[in-house]
């Protein structure tokens, strides 16, 4: 269908949103849930979609891992009375990068080609993870639309 | 001149038509359009709450009763004594200002807002569940089983979301808050998953700090009576050193024994990780059944303690220093024609609208 992200936004009209909600059952720790949501049944397989999913779960996990490290982190923090984070980066921070690079590849391998795409949950204050359904964009009346759609997004 | 006049026309209205003109307004940053009741400084970089009149009595009575101390207190101590104790006295007192400052200047830990697409969907489910339509339909929760435990997650009704488990509506910042402990106008600012060690580390300094300047006062005066005898002294305080003087004292008596309290008591909450709001409401309390237990606690109270102080710091959820997106692409147009984020219908997906927003 799309051969990549600028061609999905160009051409393509949102059809709909679906959002994965979080998984509670194991306390406050940030986990999504792995239900495979009917409306992406006839779009995507469901084990790229559970990978994905599983990933950045196991992703959340380990920035929010309580072990050696994060202590020597917390410690080394609280002796300089917090002004460490002026110039060093948290753990959490590092991986919410890596977390940010591993939606981007999976955007461009997986889902854009298939029409979909997924929105990083830290933009949705870590309550869901937006999937956006497109669908091709019919050609009758709507080029001057896109073509104006291209012209204003600043990216 | 100001081009934004077209770009004001074709915004709001349901017409497909892009406007073609480049918008030239200055991008705004998010805090400014923040849907809560704080107030932000240095542009977004300070958050706090709105009312801050106590967080600046704080300030003040932290920096005069340590004013006074090192100015009467300590040329006398440090020269028949040590020098040593206006230097512990410096470092805690700087370890204090530094933690008031960042709990009362972080961001606690504040939800943002659904985005409209967000919250439609809630409510589609919501529908769905309950087979109703129309009027505001009962109280929304829904049961989660977290080790073991249910718990119900309520419905805010002004952030439009499911309040994760621990979080809590604060009524005087209009924020809900990540773990929420309580609003405290003594820092201005609500205590929350972000800034509780901060917190935590503020009043236990604090009391260091306090017991630490009790004790060299009432030393210094002991010291200087050995002269005239103890009580002597006393009574000449208010004429020769006025600033130990009894009603002083007095009021350093009682502060101490409140700030020392109060991290016992938190010190209680950490180690069996719960929050003051928790507490209050007896969520965990055996009264309510025999099964009821914490479901977050960690089992031993080192761990909830390690957890509580040395846990990973996560991130602020609501970038206030981000610019704020004009083309975010939609689903379904906003319910009163206002978008909270200032995304604008940028492509003709009034088509694809679902729902609507009652």
């Amino acid at each position: 269908l799309f051969h990549n992200l600028q061609e999905l936004r160009h051409s393509a009209s949102l059809a709909n949103k679906v959002f994965i909600q979080r998984d509670y059952s194991e306390g406050t720790t940030c986990k999504f849930q792995t239900k495979f949501p009917s409306e992406l049944e006839s779009r995507i397989e469901r084990t790229l979609f559970e990978d994905t999913v599983k990933t950045l779960n196991n992703y959340y996990a380990e920035a929010e891992k309580i072990g050696g490290q994060s202590y020597l982190e917390g410690c080394l923090a609280c002796a300089t009375a917090y002004l460490i984070f002026l110039c060093m980066e948290t753990r959490y921070e590092k991986v919410l990068k890596k977390i940010a690079k591993y939606i981007q590849e999976q955007n461009e391998k997986i889902y854009a080609p298939r029409g979909l795409l997924i929105t990083d949950p830290i933009e949705r204050g870590m309550r869901v993870i937006e999937i956006s359904i497109y669908e091709d964009r019919g050609s009758s009346g709507s080029s001057s639309g896109s073509s104006s759609v291209s012209g204003s997004t600043a990216r | 001149m100001r081009e934004c006049e077209y770009s004001q026309i074709s915004t709001r209205s349901s017409t497909p038509m892009e406007t073609p003109y480049k918008k030239r307004t200055p991008k705004k940053r998010k805090w400014e359009t923040f849907p809560g009741r704080n107030k932000f400084y240095c542009d977004g970089r300070i958050m706090m709450a709105k009312q801050t009149g106590v967080f600046y009595l704080t300030l003040v009575l932290i920096l005069v009763t340590c004013g006074l101390f090192f100015t009467f207190d300590c040329p006398y101590l440090a020269l028949h004594l040590t020098p040593v104790i206006p230097v512990i006295g410096g470092v805690l007192f700087l370890f204090v200002l530094g933690t008031l400052l960042r709990t009362s200047f972080s961001d606690p830990g504040v939800l943002p807002r659904a985005t409209p697409d967000e919250a439609a969907d809630l409510e589609r489910q919501i529908d769905v569940a309950n087979g109703s339509t129309g009027y505001r339909p009962p109280p929304r929760t829904k049961e989660v089983v977290i080790n073991g435990q249910t718990v119900k997650l309520k419905y805010c009704f002004t952030c439009k979301i499911f309040r994760p488990p621990r979080a809590s509506h604060c009524s005087l910042c209009d924020n809900c808050v990540e773990r929420f402990d309580h609003h405290c106008p003594w820092v201005g600012n609500c205590v929350g998953r972000r800034n509780y060690r901060f917190f935590y580390m503020f009043i236990l300094s604090l009391s260091f700090l306090t017991i630490f300047i009790f004790a060299f006062v009432i030393t210094h005066i002991i010291l200087r009576s050995h002269r005239n005898g103890f009580l002597t002294a006393l009574k000449d305080s208010p004429a020769r050193y006025p600033f130990t003087a009894q009603p002083w004292l007095v009021v350093c008596f009682f502060s101490v024994w409140s700030i020392v309290g109060l991290s016992g008591f938190h010190t209680y909450l950490i180690s069996s990780n719960q929050t003051t709001n928790e507490d209050i409401k007896g969520s965990w309390s055996s009264k309510r059944g025999k099964d009821n237990y914490n479901p977050y606690s960690y089992g031993n109270i080192f761990t909830n303690c390690c957890a509580a102080l040395c846990g990973p710091l996560p991130p602020s959820l609501i970038d206030r220093r981000g610019f704020i997106e004009s083309d975010a692409p939609q689903l379904a147009p906003p319910a009163n024609g206002i978008t909270m984020y200032g995304a604008t219908q940028s492509q003709q997906s009034h088509m694809v609208s679902l729902y609507t927003v009652s």
